[in-house]
């Protein structure tokens, strides 16, 4: 602090008056307005935050996915074209030589599904369903994971309550974690 | 004697000379090499201004990004750098591999605007004109997609190292820190974490921790002097050195600050790492130290017995290399190679080794050290450590085989 001073002291006397003078911000940029703020804002985290109003049902999201998903992602999320992510299925691979990752095996909180189709898909037209469009397609997908039974109508309340199979599946990053990668000298 | 008719008796001379002589195709021309004088110092050559943004040779034609493989669509896609090609630890733009998740945007920059909010005390748009007011710095930085190599945990078969090593560019970036952008938004003492959300097709998002966002974290828009290429962001990008590309969020339209990570499906579904016992590493941010052998490639090896000098790039996105050693004998011996300067944090280095083949078969490798103390592993360390189930973070020691012909293979097929 002592030495901020000092520095800013001096700034003062080389610079006092002129143009060039340390300024703590540069007030440059225009605030953000909440209506500005509103229309960008789209995440959506794992308790919930940035869940918009709305709700679907599995039937709903059925035909939705029917109409926007299976092209890619196959009928039921089993059998995806060439090239597409699996979605359901993969259950107890994770630690076999051939895993299946898919949102039912792998992903760790249901909000994300909403948060990714919500600004991602469809892929020939992203950001362009509605939110009980999300909701419904959201709910479809968990329940053919078999996570939630198909008379459930997902909405924000319901989705941040639900617990994925693979929650506790993720550790923090171990690396450098291997014998050649022992840390010799001044290490962090 | 006129211009044109100089340039008829000229080119009449090379017809006559090349009726008489068989020149093999690859061999320069008869009439071009000594004694002859070539016909292009008979006549002017090309005017300046053709073209006005200059392209290189045409006789470079082949220097170009390439797919891997064929994927299901073009804009979820890949293109990877020529590495074998490149000297120097500089990457041209146009060569700068390229991964996009949904294409790449076409942005008029009057027309974009980075919003950052949340957890500050006063949320902003900022234009491109207030970008470029602020002050800038530069800096030279390599950036690798972490699924670079990722091919090598189960022996890709590849022989071309743009193939197993080409999700990796070097450039000059310049921009803002994003610690001086930060300050003008005013952190609130709860802000942990940053969501940077690109303006592609995908909204691409990631979480970035704080402690980076005020370290050495950037807000760029300009690579090798110029603005950056469109399939580099343009015209603005977040750049974390040393960390995994993906999360150099490009064509950045938005910075949420906030107290915990957003889990967003590429730091969950993707760019997660899992191990052999079914957890998987989540926020693997800094990319291992790592190096490669460039030349010989499979491209351009060794033709005659004789002088080469064997080259490659060394990195690490925790520091600096410090050192490199190349082995022939597949890793038996080493011999510590020069490393050509500078040498920079987070940044590519040069290495290279005179050597002088007498036409013996070879397994090449390169081991890289950074001033962190880490050392590049081995491949079966590797998978002692981690199995053969992660997509990202391959940084082992790449083996090349060179035979009796001179013909280069992957060591590790």
């Amino acid at each position: 602090m002592r030495a901020l001073s000092i520095s800013v002291a001096v700034g003062l006397f080389f610079f006092a008056g002129s143009a060039f003078a340390q300024q703590a911000r540069l007030g440059l940029g225009t605030p953000a307005t909440p209506e500005q703020i509103r229309g960008w804002d789209i995440d959506v985290r794992p308790d919930g935050a940035g869940l918009p109003p709305g709700k679907g049902s599995v039937e709903q999201g059925e035909k939705v996915y029917a109409e926007q998903c299976a092209a890619c992602h196959g009928e039921k999320g089993q059998n995806p074209a060439k090239g597409f992510d699996r979605l359901v299925g993969g259950k107890g691979t994770l630690a076999t030589p051939k895993p299946v990752q898919t949102v039912g095996s792998y992903w760790p909180y249901a909000t994300t599904i909403f948060d990714y189709v919500n600004r991602a898909m469809p892929f020939t037209a992203p950001n362009s369903l509605t939110a009980d469009e999300v909701y419904s397609v959201v709910a479809y997908l968990l329940y053919l994971n078999d996570i939630v039974p198909r008379q459930t109508i997902m909405d924000a309340q319901e989705l941040k309550k639900v617990k994925m199979p693979n929650a506790d599946g993720f550790i923090p990053d171990g690396r450098p974690d291997t014998d050649d990668l022992k840390c010799k000298a001044n290490c962090k | 004697m006129s211009v044109s008719r100089r340039r008829i008796l000229a080119s009449g001379a090379v017809l006559a000379i090349g009726g008489l002589s068989s020149v093999k195709s690859g061999e320069a021309l008869a009439g071009t090499t000594p004694p002859d004088v070539p016909e292009w110092m008979h006549e002017q050559g090309r005017p300046i201004l053709s073209p006005a943004y200059g392209l290189p040779s045409k006789f470079e034609k082949d220097v170009v990004r390439r797919i891997r493989e064929p994927r299901a669509t073009d804009t979820e896609a890949f293109s990877v750098t020529p590495l074998q090609n490149l000297h120097g630890i500089i990457t041209p733009n146009g060569l700068v591999f390229e991964r996009h998740h949904a294409g790449v945007p076409e942005i008029a920059p009057d027309q974009h605007r980075l919003l950052i909010h949340g957890l500050v005390d006063r949320p902003l748009v900022l234009t491109m004109d207030d970008l470029l007011r602020f002050p800038a710095v530069t800096r030279i930085h390599f950036l690798e997609c972490s699924g670079n190599s990722s091919t090598e945990w189960r022996k890709s078969g590849y022989h071309s190292v743009q193939r197993t090593h080409g999700l990796l560019s070097c450039c000059e970036w310049t921009g803002v820190p994003l610690s001086t952008i930060l300050g003008e938004v005013g952190l609130k003492p709860d802000a942990k974490w940053i969501l940077a959300e690109g303006a592609d097709a995908a909204a691409m998002t990631r979480s970035v921790p704080i402690e980076k966002a005020l370290d050495d974290a950037l807000i760029v828009y300009a690579q090798n002097g110029e603005m950056l290429r469109p399939e580099q962001g343009y015209p603005v990008r977040l750049f974390l050195p040393g960390f995994e590309g993906n999360m150099s969020v490009k064509w950045l339209r938005r910075l949420k600050i906030g107290d915990h990570p957003w889990h967003t499906r590429e730091e969950t579904s993707r760019y997660t790492n899992l191990l052999a016992n079914g957890k998987a590493y989540q926020f693997a941010f800094e990319m291992d130290v790592k190096s490669v052998v460039t030349f010989p490639n499979a491209d351009r090896s060794f033709k005659a017995p004789g002088s080469y000098e064997i080259s490659g790039i060394a990195w690490s996105g925790r520091g600096h290399v410090t050192r490199v050693d190349v082995s022939i004998d597949g890793g038996a011996t080493w011999r510590q190679a020069t490393l050509q300067g500078p040498v920079l944090d987070k940044c590519l280095t040069r290495f290279r080794l005179p050597f002088n083949w007498q036409g013996q078969p070879l397994e090449i490798q390169s081991r890289a050290y950074d001033d962190k103390g880490w050392m590049q592993p081995t491949r079966s360390s590797l998978i002692a450590a981690r199995g053969t189930n992660p997509r990202y973070h391959f940084n082992a020691i790449q083996g090349w085989k060179v035979a009796a012909d001179g013909v280069l293979t992957n060591a590790s097929t």
